[in-house]
């Protein structure tokens, strides 16, 4: 057995493997944050519960409508995108260019009613959902054994990730997004319909939650607080990749899944905190985060 | 052409707040087709207010703003442009996530007729060799040709321009006035709010005078020669 820095490395592949998961999730959560922070400027404290909703809307649709994985990828960011949209035009657009202050108390407010009601409906306890046929079992790549809905989840995330990049960084759209972030008065004045592109960006970002909580509802428990437990960790990521950097928000979530991976291996006992620690040394190191812009 | 027809923009009793301040009380004015008019006027006198209110870019209005024949105060900021209104706004609003191309390229046709890339690149070269730079990194006169050249490609026949010469070096203003003159040429009507009254005297058919937020005089281009005292006393130059 091959022994790296004192640890086997299946054990050390093993655990990077499931850094990577989480980093996926991470990326996808951090990536939906940044876009609504960088359009809206709402610290989005709803997201968790946007993405417990996710994973919730597969649950039951296969549950009452029989409806299969493949098509809850689809059903679950599509509803819960509805939702946000509404979120943003009847709740979020009330406090438009007032403080921060208001839209972290309104969305944090509006994410325990959400949990609440489910905790109500569906109790704490959580829900299994049943992996998809398609995506049971693995591939032994000799020095591991590489499960099929693993490698799936990571590629998954990342193809969205990246799609998500490519529009924003290399469209028309995406240029009205970036542009609408600097000077929405300004692009108003050019003819763009920006009431309207904040509520698709929000939905969007309520999509990209949503979408996590599809891939997460086969391989963790489908509970109503299963979203407030990462949304911490996740907030930790978008301050370390840079409030509002898309690229920032999707590498440094990979980048932390992968630490708190090798941390799990090193030292165990710091494993929930690493993340934190970073968030401390890089805004001390760079108040803006890895990719954020100083100002 | 009747004179409903021949006016672009006919604003009356135009009132505008910020907040609680109120900074335009009853402008009135009318802007002819192909017409280059300024509105001239010392610091705060509302010459810049009255150009985003147009835009509905301020707090509260009130009054009347027709263009091409649409009253304009009912409706969403983002279907002004579309009646063929193209604003350059006083910090140019040069985006800094965006290229020099990108910025081009924003803003959506409004109408046929606007000048395309090449004919734009033809107009301002620097913007051609500078295309792929963030906009931002440019000089303050090329940020300038980058505000006014985005606003062409969109067709806008109606050209509101906010201090477009400010801080600019003589030869970049002299570039302006030769654009503006051309664009003249084409029949553009434009509206040009300017500090520099050298630039803005012989490009004008007439200027409006602000003060405290109300048009208090119109001068006309033959009257200006035996206006210029007036003129020097109310602009303080």
């Amino acid at each position: 057995m091959t022994i790296l820095f004192g640890v086997p490395l299946s054990v050390l592949l093993g655990q990077l493997l499931l850094g990577l998961i989480n980093g996926a999730f991470y990326a996808l959560l951090s990536l939906g944050l940044a876009i609504i922070f960088g359009l809206l400027r709402i610290i989005n404290f709803a997201h968790g519960a946007l993405y417990m909703l996710g994973a919730f809307v597969t649950l039951l649709s296969l549950q009452y409508l029989g409806v299969n994985y493949w098509f809850a990828l689809f059903l679950a960011p599509l509803t819960v995108g509805l939702i946000g949209m509404l979120i943003e035009k009847y709740l979020l657009r009330r406090i438009t260019g007032e403080d921060h202050l208001y839209g972290l108390l309104l969305t944090f407010g509006l994410a325990l009613i959400i949990e609440g009601l489910f905790v109500k409906l569906f109790g704490v306890s959580g829900s299994s959902y049943p992996m998809p046929d398609a995506l049971k079992g693995g591939f032994n790549l000799g020095f591991m054994f590489l499960p099929k809905y693993r490698a799936w989840v990571i590629v998954a995330a990342l193809i969205v990730c990246f799609v998500t990049w490519y529009m924003i960084e290399r469209t028309r759209l995406g240029s009205y997004l970036r542009a609408g972030t600097e000077n929405p008065k300004l692009m108003q004045a050019f003819g763009i319909n920006v009431p309207l592109l904040i509520t698709l960006t929000y939905g969007y970002g309520a999509a990209l939650a949503a979408f996590a909580g599809v891939l997460a509802a086969p391989i963790y428990p489908v509970s109503p607080g299963m979203g407030a437990n990462l949304l911490i960790v996740v907030f930790a990521v978008v301050v370390i990749g840079g409030m509002g950097s898309i690229m920032g928000a999707i590498v440094t979530g990979l980048l932390m899944g992968l630490i708190e991976g090798l941390t799990k291996v090193f030292y165990p006992e710091a494993a929930n905190t690493v993340v934190f620690l970073v968030m401390v040394l890089v805004l001390l190191v760079r108040p803006a985060g890895l990719f954020g812009k100083e100002t | 052409m009747n004179a409903s027809n021949r006016e672009q923009l006919v604003v009356e009793d135009l009132h505008a707040y910020y907040g609680q301040s109120h900074i335009l009380h009853g402008v009135n004015m009318v802007v002819r087709r192909g017409e280059l008019v300024t509105l001239l006027g010392r610091n705060g006198a509302g010459r810049s207010t009255t150009l985003r209110a147009i835009m509905n870019m301020v707090g509260k209005r009130s009054g009347s703003i027709m263009i091409n024949g649409t009253e304009t105060m009912t409706i969403p900021a983002h279907h002004i442009p579309r009646l063929g209104v193209g604003f350059c706004p006083e910090e140019r609003g040069i985006f800094a996530s965006l290229n020099v191309e990108e910025n081009l390229l924003l803003p959506p046709t409004v109408r046929s007729g606007g000048m395309n890339l090449d004919e734009l690149y033809e107009m301002f070269p620097n913007l051609y060799e500078r295309r792929f730079s963030q906009g931002t990194r440019l000089s303050g006169g090329e940020q300038q040709m980058l505000a006014l050249a985005r606003i062409l490609r969109t067709g806008a026949n109606l050209l509101l321009l906010d201090e477009i010469t400010e801080g600019l070096a003589p030869v970049i203003v002299q570039k302006l006035a030769e654009v503006l003159i051309k664009l003249k040429e084409k029949g553009l009507t434009i509206v040009l709010v300017e500090q520099n009254f050298r630039f803005a005297a012989p490009l004008a058919d007439r200027h409006y005078l602000m003060e405290h937020g109300k048009i208090i005089d119109e001068i006309s281009a033959a009257e200006l020669p035996s206006k210029q005292e007036y003129l020097s006393k109310n602009l303080g130059v």
